[in-house]
């Protein structure tokens, strides 16, 4: 290598160090992969939180729909229901996965805060929870017309989440439906 | 210290040590050889909420709940394999502290080894660079070495 090429070894080091740590600002890294993406929505037997009556993935799956992880416990999941209850209203079936919740407290909490959920499955011991691999609430599932997932949103749903990330795989599923 | 202050002290470090005794629940195993399975399995699994603490030392909801499925699926005579399987089946290979090595992981097997090779190539050339720059004089930058000295001499 020429001598004076050798000078701008650190400059480029740097470059690239500087590359690397400026992604890692934009990273979240809670934010795991979801081992389930293009996997069928795992196989259940619960039961509904309103009147008990047992539901299964069959009852839930046939049209594209949101799958929204929450309980009476998680706090974020507070935040995020007035937009879930905004969306359902436009249209977009939501069903809940109530997890790791007490039945009360739950019927209570969409008595006062309102239902933006199709239905609730009730998973009080979380076993559809590590089927599916929640580690958390709220995590919002987007499942397609076949049953599969598409894609896994850990955290808040807001506006900004919808628009960005959600809504276009959200259109792209309908797509998929209507275009056999 | 009067009789009702030791009381008191003694009480509140009692208050202090009843959260580490209940922080992690036990299991009872029917052989003790599972007892061990589970020891090392919990301890290479790690808890996909906290991150960085095994499901042995996380208090999580989620690790109690994979504590619990450890526990049930060594008493049903499941396999090591067969158990991390159904952990990264759910959870990625995010969930083992020792990834199986794929197209995912390659990069994080490898790049130790990547940067070592780098690093000592990289050393290599620097030596050989160094070696040779004590350089000999050719016949004429001797002449010019001893005409410069010269006239250093007579300036002198």
């Amino acid at each position: 290598m020429a001598p004076r090429l050798k000078l701008f070894v650190p400059l480029i080091l740097f470059a690239v160090l500087a590359a690397f740590l400026f992604r890692g600002l934009s990273l979240d890294p809670t934010a795991l992969p979801s081992a389930l993406i293009d996997r069928p929505l795992p196989d259940f037997q619960l039961t509904e939180l309103a009147d008990d009556r047992p539901l299964t993935r069959d009852d839930v799956i046939g049209e594209p729909a949101l799958f929204n992880v929450w309980a009476t416990w998680c706090i974020s999941c507070r935040v995020e229901h007035p937009y879930l209850q905004q969306l359902a209203d436009s249209g977009v079936p939501i069903y809940g996965i109530n997890y790791k919740d007490e039945d009360a407290a739950a019927q209570r909490w969409l008595r006062d805060l309102g239902n933006p959920y199709r239905a609730n499955i009730v998973d009080r011991e979380g076993t559809l929870g590590v089927d599916l691999g929640v580690y958390g609430a709220p995590e919002t599932y987007l499942v397609d017309a076949a049953g599969v997932i598409r894609y896994r949103h850990v955290g808040v749903i807001d506006e900004r989440v919808w628009r960005d990330t959600l809504e276009p795989l959200w259109r792209e599923v309908l797509a998929l439906e209507t275009t056999p | 210290m009067t009789m009702l202050c030791k009381t008191a002290l003694a009480l509140w470090v009692l208050l202090l040590a009843l959260p580490a005794a209940a922080v992690i629940e036990t299991y009872e195993f029917s052989e003790p050889a599972l007892e061990q399975r589970y020891r090392e399995l919990s301890q290479e699994l790690r808890c996909p909420k906290c991150q960085n603490q095994n499901i042995a030392d996380s208090n999580a909801p989620i690790s109690q709940d994979l504590r619990r499925l450890l526990h049930q699926q060594l008493e049903a005579g499941a396999s090591d394999q067969e158990i991390l399987e159904f952990m990264v089946a759910r959870y990625g290979e995010f969930v083992r502290y020792r990834p199986a090595f794929n197209a995912a992981t390659a990069v994080l097997w490898l790049a130790p080894v990547l940067l070592l090779l780098a690093g000592a190539a990289g050393l290599l050339l620097l030596l050989r660079g160094r070696k040779q720059s004590p350089a000999t004089l050719d016949s004429d930058e001797q002449a010019r070495l001893a005409a410069l000295l010269q006239s250093a001499e007579k300036d002198a």
